[in-house]
Parts: structure tokens; sequence; C-alpha cells
């Protein structure tokens, strides 16, 4: 369970191989989309979103998880590599749920009027943005590395129990919130609806380059991570 | 005779990150021991104080204090006495009241004829009524005193004591450390001024990153032994 | 047993500690009452009926009433290492958990003493049964509330920014319980049957159970060094 400087630079760049590849791939992503993939009847053109929305979302949610567990594993087994993992994550995590309340609003607002109608998963995303905008201000304010990873654990566990009850919070809330709806979201959600068989090809493109520009992000964080606590460590002792 | 030791640490590790602050390290300490832990800034000597009253959680190995194992087993603690340079009392509490705490917390019943005693003992008794609010860094280590002894632990872990007393609180504290020691108990002192209590102890160890480097009785005068000590705080 | 009179001792020593500070619980009391005074200023007058937002207001003062009583909680033992006084002891850390949750809750429910008639009188609430399980509606929000927030408070109680952090921390977890609160409390006062009120309660007890149960496994990590 040591801190190796040498396996946090290997980890940056096998990372930064991956974002390169993932970055191609979101490029072809946007080709496919546009060019490739037949226009939306009723959407028009924002509907387009539908391929970097739902698979941002999915990354955001995967990005927690891992944090959550690598929380849990952390607190047993108290190797700081697990911490800058689990930070890492969370991290990335942020950054794609932010994309989530970006693109959000961009298709909302010519789907349903409005910028911001509470719908539910994006209500869901924000307070998820919420806790972990939390988890990096207690990370910040502990000075004491140990004690750092330790507390920013517990958090990590605890949003990751919490998200049961927030899906529940906010489909609850919009089912009582009478939101302006000019086209029915529903249709737009699940791609099994018959989907036309292009679009589902561009959409599970959408979700495996997210999934590698996560992973390749997450790479190259944890190599970030792992140098600045080595860095801290060393002016400690 | 007690047939097993007062502790027994086997095979302690505890990392802070990349200090090793406790690196396989087993000791034991046997009734009428006075241990002098010493080591330099860094050596682990209060992460293993910490570790043997159930504090610091090792990574691995274990702690028993009469036979029983202080992080596993709650009531374990209760052998245990704790001295360091924090009082571990409440402003808003009288001495009396924050000695009502720590006997419920040790399921003490009626002790206040004892507590009565203790707050005489440590001439404190005249206050024993007014909030702790405001008391001198010489009154509240003498509450302290109070405190770690209030449940008669047979093993006493003492934290820098001296820290910021004056002479008189000092001098009162290395009489009661003299009692402790004829008394059928245990103590292990860790402290950055040995002089203080040199002709008490029985037996001196030194840690270095971690480590027990050097463990003998303690024989002879502070000075004679001093450059043999001094070497250990080199690095 | 004796892992329920530790509880006990603990809390009693926080109470003890708490009462003899009166200035904290009187203005955390008075804060309450602000809270509420506030509330009825900041609706534009005649728009909204006092009764309607009323559910509201009394869950906002609750969630900022807890949030300043379990502040308090865990900075009073940093005084002199107080902290270390009881992890030494032959006790557990879940009891000593429980007793720190238990005193909170108790303190919460003391300002609430004084503000609920109040919420009442202001905001022109029929007495009746209704209040009664409006009332019973807080206390079970209230258990999850304040078991989320001994944990959190534990940690950042050992930082520099405690006041802002706990915040900032415990509200994204009380949004759930509030919003149960504040729906089944709507309800109760609009005279609803109690089907419609049941699964509101469902999930107050369902999360009261969850955090207890999460924040009693987590605790010992979090005092624990």
């Amino acid at each position: 369970m040591t801190l190796d400087s040498a396996a946090a630079t290997r980890s940056i760049r096998r990372g930064r191989l991956l974002t390169l590849v993932a970055l191609l791939g979101l490029a072809g992503l946007y080709v496919l989309a546009i060019q490739f993939t037949p226009t939306e009847r009723f959407q028009g053109l924002a509907q387009k979103i539908f391929y970097v929305h739902p698979p941002a979302a999915y990354a955001m949610q995967l990005a927690f998880v891992v944090t959550g567990v690598t929380s849990a594993l952390y607190l047993w087994l108290r190797d700081p590599r697990l911490d800058a993992v689990a930070e890492a994550s969370a991290e990335v995590g942020m950054w794609m749920g932010a994309i989530v309340v970006i693109t959000g609003p961009i298709w909302g607002r010519p789907a349903w009027g409005v910028w911001w109608a509470w719908d539910p998963r994006l209500t869901f995303t924000l307070i998820e943005l919420m806790v972990f905008a939390g988890y990096f201000a207690l990370r910040t304010a502990v000075q004491e590395p140990e004690e750092r990873a330790k507390f920013a654990a517990v958090v990590g566990i605890t949003a990751l129990v919490l998200v049961p009850f927030n899906h529940l919070t906010v489909y609850l809330f919009a089912s009582q919130h009478p939101t302006p709806v000019v086209l029915d979201p529903s249709a737009l959600g699940s791609p099994d609806k018959k989907l036309p068989p292009a679009m589902l090809r561009t959409f599970l493109t959408g979700m495996g380059v997210f999934t590698l520009l996560y992973l390749g992000f997450v790479m190259q964080r944890y190599g970030i991570g792992v140098r600045r606590l080595i860095r801290e460590y060393d002016h400690a002792s | 005779m007690l047939t097993h030791p007062l502790v027994r640490a086997t095979g302690l590790v505890r990392r802070f990150g990349l200090i090793r602050a406790l690196d396989q390290l087993s000791l034991e300490v046997r009734v009428g021991e006075l241990v002098l832990l010493l080591g330099a800034n860094g050596a682990g000597k209060t992460t293993l104080l910490r570790a043997l009253a159930g504090l610091v959680r090792p990574l691995r190995g274990r702690v028993q204090v009469c036979g029983r194992d202080v992080h596993a087993e709650p009531g374990a603690r209760g052998a245990v006495g704790f001295l360091s340079h924090h009082a571990m009392v409440y402003d808003d509490l009288t001495p009396r009241e924050n000695l009502r705490f720590h006997a419920a917390l040790h399921r003490l019943d009626g002790a206040e004829r004892e507590i009565e005693a203790a707050l005489e003992l440590v001439g404190l008794i005249d206050r024993a009524d007014l909030p702790a609010r405001g008391f001198s860094r010489g009154m509240l280590q003498r509450l302290a005193l109070a405190r770690t002894d209030l449940h008669r632990p047979p093993l006493l872990l003492l934290d820098e004591p001296f820290t910021g007393l004056d002479p008189v609180a000092a001098d009162t504290l290395r009489q009661r450390i003299a009692t402790w020691r004829t008394a059928d108990r245990g103590i292990i002192a860790v402290t950055h001024d040995p002089a203080a209590i040199w002709t008490l102890a029985t037996r001196v160890v030194v840690m270095q990153h971690g480590r027990i480097v050097h463990d003998q009785p303690r024989s002879g005068d502070l000075m004679d032994v001093r450059p043999t000590l001094d070497r250990w705080f080199v690095a | 047993m004796s892992f329920l009179r530790a509880v006990i001792v603990i809390m009693a020593k926080d109470l003890r500690i708490e009462a003899r500070q009166r200035t904290a619980l009187l203005t955390t009391v008075t804060f309450a009452i602000l809270v509420q005074l506030i509330f009825v200023f900041a609706r534009p007058a005649g728009e909204l009926a006092l009764s309607v937002i009323g559910p509201s207001v009394l869950w906002v003062m609750l969630t900022f009433s807890s949030i300043v009583v379990l502040n308090r909680g865990f900075l009073l033992e940093r005084e002199h290492g107080a902290l270390d006084g009881i992890l030494l002891a032959p006790v557990s850390r879940v009891a000593f958990f429980w007793g720190k949750w238990l005193a909170n809750t108790l303190l919460v429910l003391a300002v609430l003493a004084v503000a609920f008639p109040l919420w009442v009188l202001f905001f022109g609430l029929p007495v009746g049964m209704a209040l009664l399980g409006v009332l019973g509606t807080v206390v079970l929000a209230l258990a999850g509330f304040t078991a989320a927030g001994t944990l959190f408070s534990a940690m950042t109680a050992r930082t520099r920014y405690a006041e802002l952090l706990l915040p900032v921390l415990l509200l994204p977890f009380l949004i759930p319980p509030l919003f149960a609160g504040t729906s089944g409390s709507l309800r109760l006062l609009q005279g609803r049957p109690f089907e419609e009120i049941a699964g509101w309660l469902r999930i107050l007890v369902i999360y009261d159970v969850a955090f207890l149960a999460l924040a009693s496994l987590l605790f010992p990590h979090v005092v624990d060094e």
C-alpha cells in the first residue's frame, strides 16, 4: 500500500491515451449523430442532445457508485490509493453531472418551453451535485490526509445510501408538480420505444464514448491525486 | 503475582500515509514497572500510547490490557488511565460534575465518597462546585489527575503530563507517580524531559520510526546514560 | 443494559451542559421564532393564505433549528480534548453515538416546545387531532435528520469551518424527509384520509431506520483514529 510516483505517472499517461481515444470517439459521435442519424420528427435538432445527455447522466451515476464502493473499501483497508480513486471518480462525476444539468435545459427549452421545469432527472442530478459539492468542501477543510480520507469516505458511503431516497423524492415531487409539458418526455426517455436502429446505434455509441471518457479522466485524476498525496507527505516528514 | 502481563501489544502496525508510526511493534509491561518511553518527534510514542489506550486503531496486531483486547471489548478500557496535556473536562460542568460523569461512564456506583476524596487529594475541594470555566492550566491538570485515577486503573499511560505545569503542580504530579509506582500499578510515560521522573523509572524504552530500538532496565544516573540515549535523537 | 446506561449518561451530560449555557438554547428558540416571522413577511400580503404556507414554514424552521443545535453538539467535545475522555471510557462507540443523537433530538424538541405552539398561533391553524399527527410526523422526520446530522457534525466539528460546512453537507440529505414531512403535514391539516398520509410516514420510517443504522455503523470510524 505504498504510494508510487512512477505508477502515478503511468496512470496519467494511460489515462491520457484513453481520453484521446474517447475524444476521437466523441468527435465521431457528433458526426454520427448529425450526419448519419435521422432527425426526430417533432423535436427536430434539439433531440440530438439525446446522444450526449443520458450517457453523461449514466457516467455520473457510475462515478458516484464507484466513489461509494471505494469509500467503503477505504474504511476497511485504509489504503490511500482507494481514497485517491474515490476522489478522482467523484470529481469526474461532478463534471458529468455538470454536462447533464447544462444540456438538459438546452433540450428542455424547445421541448417544454421553459429552461428549467423541475424534471425529476435534472432535479436528481442537481441534488447529487450538491451532495458532492459538500464532499469536496469537507475535503478541502481537513488538513491531515488520513482524517480527510476517512471523513470523505464516510460522506461517499452516506451519499450512496441517499440515492434511492433521492430518486423516490424527485419522482414523487414531479408527480405533484404541474410541469408545463409541451411534449411527453417519456417518448424520449426509453430507447426501446421502437427507436429506429440508426438512433439506437448512435445512442449506444454515446454510452461507450462516455464510459471511455470517464475511465480516461479518472485514471489521469487518480495519478494527479497520488502525486499530490506524495508531495503532502514529503512536506509533512 | 499475575500470570499475564498488564499490557501485551503484539505486532502493531499503523501508518499515517507514508509515515510508519507503528511498525511491527510488540511490547509487554508488568505490574510495578514504570517505563520511560523516549524518542524523537514523530517516532510514534504518542501513537503507541493512544493505541494502548484504544484511541488509535492499529491496522494489524492487537493490544491486550489485563488479558482483554482494548479494541474489541470496550470493557477492557476500564483498566486504563490516560493522562495527557489535555484535561478532558467540560468547562460548563463543575469539577464534581466532571468526575461524576467520568464515574458513571466507568460504572462506578455510589462513587460520591471517592469523588470527594479525589477532589481533596488534588486540592480542588474548595472549588468543587464552581464551573471549570476559567480554571488555570494547573487547576485543570489537577482535575485531570483526579479523573485519571478515579476508577483505580491498574495501567496508567502518561503522555507529556508535565507540559505547561507550574513547579508546584509538577511536584504534586511527581509525588503521585511515585505513589502509583509502589502500589502495584504499571506506568508508561512519554516525556521530552526524562529528568523529571528519571529516578522513578524502572525501564527505558526508545522508539525510532515506529520500532523499539532500545529496551533496557533503568540504571545509573541520567547524566551517564544521556550520550547513549542522545544518539537515537540525532536521526 | 450497560449499553443503555451509557447512552443515558452521555445524553444527560449534554442536556446538563445545555441547561447551564442557557444563552444557547434561548437563542435557538428566538431564531426559530424569527424564521417564522421572516416567512410571514417574505410572503406578498394577501396573495397566499398563511394556512397554505404553514407546513412549509414549520419544516424550514425545523431544518434550520436542527442545524443550529447539531452544530453545537460536538464543538463542546473539543474543549480540553473532552472527546478522548469518552473514547477512553469502557463504553462502546455505538453507545456514544446514540447518546449524542438522543441529546440532539431532545434539544431540537425542546426548541419546538416553544416554537410549535407559536406556529399554530401565527398561522391560524385549527387546534385538534390533526396537530397531534403533525407533531408525530415531526418526531418521525427528526430522528433521521439528527442521525445524519450527528454523524456529520462529529466530522465538521474537527474542521475550522464547522458552522458553514455542516449545513452544506447536511441539507441535501434533509430533502427526502423534508419533502415527505411537508407533504404529510399538509394532508393531515387538510383532513385527508389516513391512506393518503401513510405513504409519507412510511418513507420517513424507512429513512430513519436506514440512516440510524448507517450512522451507528460509520460513527466508530469517524471518532477512532
